[in-house]
């Protein structure tokens, strides 16, 4: 067996992918909240407990209904997507005039409502949720399972679309005005309060369709999101929230070094993430991708 | 000052009718709102992560006075200055950034800190530091005895209280204001903004890890809970409740909390559902909170004008970060 820079390359290259796909799930989490963070200036707390409705919402479908992975993965973000429409039709937007502080701490206490009921309902211990796809191939340096390669791909050509969709269609172009100004776009005839709730719609889908991908890999439980949506949060503020790629890019890449330090340091892996933002914030306040204000 | 002389009064004679432990700990939290209120409520600051400075002076101090043996004054000071340092070294980071920015980094910093606690020796892991032993205070006092301890805590929690009351009514809690109402210019005014914001932030972290190291000697346990962000959490809906940015709102934020989740202890996982609903509440209905919103009500019938909105709305119009 020979050995890459002092460790096996089965650990290393195993440790690598999941980070990769700890990676997919910062980058579709950080985008989410950006493009809402975007538009409506609300830090969406409530992100992480969407994400744990996805999850558990696949599981159901698959439990209760029969409905397979893939089913769960176009139903999910539309269900809980709706729900995100509802949430902001009904409280979210009744703040805006207000310091968004508060929309902080409105989230946060949904974020409660919503860990709370499922809490109670499924207990905190994890419920299983089959492998879609089994089995994986041998690259040679490593095992690759088919579904961790899936995920990868797919969470990356999500981000991709998402930066298409936001950066180069007329769409697109109405958000970014709206999130420059929302007065003027809405003077040209444009209705920016309906842009703004499927906006948080969209995030809200892209966070349920993290929870989906991520049901066969981590066992459904409803902590799963409080946990996630911390380190989110980092790396948002590593990010910085201006730029789509630059989300993109920032939850791969932290999600590789969290790997990477599970090889070589595993003590630190856990807070390696909160390291690297005090650090960014010391040297960058405004973020890597961030443009100073 | 006759309402300060009665409520003294009221609080001296209270263990005679209610459960002097259940009293402290309502003491304690209303001195970790309050001094959460400094930031939130004087300085415009949100933090989401005063849980690390609260349950690590728990851990600091139960451990010196369990395996160090320390005076329990001497570890309740040590607890406080090392949440102070503490404060100092996070609160240098954080005010790099305003808003809901200065959350989120208050928030992760925090996790970084329990993290922390869950991996090191000295704080028992998941176990945390139990059976913290009561021994004499300055050698002479028996705080085994639940009453003498009492006034023990009453006497930290008053002369924390005063320090905070002198801090927001000095020319230096007015500077604060000034920075909470208009940042920019504050510091076009010529004053060093950061420094302000870094000893606010320091000073009310030192006094919720004064409030996290009594408790740790009132309960003998220094655990998890006080180091997670549902505690950080917890101090938010406390103050929010009560009212930011009043003197008063967050004792009675934490009075009414703690007593809440005396009685909902046997409801489980309802406890957080419930928190959550006053969270929505508070914020959709009375922002201002409790003793906000009769602050409000008096000084509309004497003057007849619209009382002040609350620390945070007043910046609803500065451009986001």
């Amino acid at each position: 067996m020979f050995t890459l820079i002092g460790v096996p390359p089965q650990a290393l290259f195993g440790q690598l992918l999941l980070g990769l796909i700890n990676g997919a799930f910062y980058a579709l989490l950080s985008l989410g909240l950006a493009v809402i963070f975007g538009l409506m200036n609300v830090i969406n707390f409530t992100h992480g407990a969407q994400y744990m409705m996805g999850a558990f919402c696949a599981w159901m479908l698959l439990t209760y209904f029969g409905v397979p992975y893939w089913g769960a993965l176009l139903i999910v973000p539309i269900l809980i997507g709706t729900f995100g429409v509802i949430i902001e039709r009904l409280f979210i937007s009744r703040l805006y005039h207000l310091d968004h502080l508060y929309g902080l701490l409105l989230t946060f206490g949904l974020a409660l409502i919503i860990e709370g009921l499922f809490r109670r309902q499924f207990g905190s211990s994890g419920l299983p949720y089959a492998n879609p796809i089994p089995g994986g191939t041998n690259l040679g340096f490593m095992f690759l399972p088919w579904y961790r390669g899936w995920v990868v791909a797919f969470s990356l050509a999500v981000c991709i679309a998402t930066w298409f969709m936001i950066e180069k269609t007329q769409l697109g172009s109405y958000l970014r005005a709206a999130t420059e100004r929302p007065d003027l776009v809405q003077a040209f005839g444009i209705n920016v309060p309906r842009m703004i709730t499927l906006t948080y719609g969209f995030g809200v889908g892209l966070a349920a369709l993290a929870g989906v991908l991520a049901a066969p890999i981590y066992s459904v439980n409803p902590v799963m999101g409080a946990n996630l949506i911390i380190v989110v949060f980092a790396v948002v503020v590593i990010g910085g929230m201006g730029s789509i790629l630059g989300s993109i890019i920032t939850g791969f890449g932290l999600g590789v070094i969290e790997g990477l330090t599970k090889v070589f340091y595993p003590e630190a892996s856990n807070t390696v993430i909160f390291i690297i933002m005090a650090i960014v914030l010391m040297l960058r306040p405004q973020g890597l991708f961030g443009t100073p204000k | 000052m006759y309402w300060w002389a009665a409520l003294f009064l009221a609080a001296l004679a209270a263990p005679a009718a209610v459960y002097p432990v259940f009293l402290m700990n309502v003491l304690c939290f209303a001195l970790f709102a309050s001094a959460f209120n400094l930031l939130i409520g004087y300085v415009g600051l949100l933090s989401f992560g005063h849980a690390m400075f609260f349950g690590f002076a728990a851990y600091v101090t139960g451990h010196m006075v369990k395996v160090w043996g320390w005076d329990p004054l001497l570890g309740v000071l040590a607890g406080t200055a090392v949440a102070a340092i503490l404060g100092l070294v996070s609160g240098t980071i954080a005010i790099r950034r305003q808003g809901i920015y200065f959350a989120m980094v208050t928030l992760a910093l925090s996790q970084m800190v329990y993290f922390f606690c869950l991996q090191a020796k000295f704080t028992g892991g998941e176990d945390g530091i139990q059976a913290i032993p009561r021994r004499p205070l300055a050698g002479i006092l028996d705080i085994g005895n639940d009453f003498v301890l009492y006034y023990v805590v009453l006497l930290i929690f008053v002369v924390a209280f005063l320090t905070i009351y002198r801090t927001i009514h000095s020319p230096f809690g007015q500077v604060l204001k000034a920075i909470r109402e208009n940042e920019p210019r504050a510091i076009s005014l010529g004053y060093a903004v950061d420094r302000f914001k870094l000893i606010a932030f320091t000073l009310s972290a030192a006094l919720a890890g004064l409030a996290g190291a009594t408790k740790a000697i009132v309960f003998q346990l220094a655990s998890l809970t006080d180091v997670s962000w549902q505690m950080s959490g917890e101090v938010v809906l406390m103050t929010l409740v009560g009212g930011m940015g009043t003197v008063f709102g967050p004792v009675v934020g934490a009075a009414i909390i703690v007593t809440m989740q005396n009685y909902l202890a046997g409801f489980g996982e309802w406890v957080l559902v419930i928190q959550g609903t006053i969270f929505v509440i508070t914020v959709l209905l009375f922002r201002r909170g409790i003793v906000g919103e009769l602050l409000g009500l008096t000084a509309q019938s004497h003057r007849a004008r619209p009382a002040h909105e609350p620390a945070a709305a007043t910046q609803s119009k500065a451009p986001a970060e």
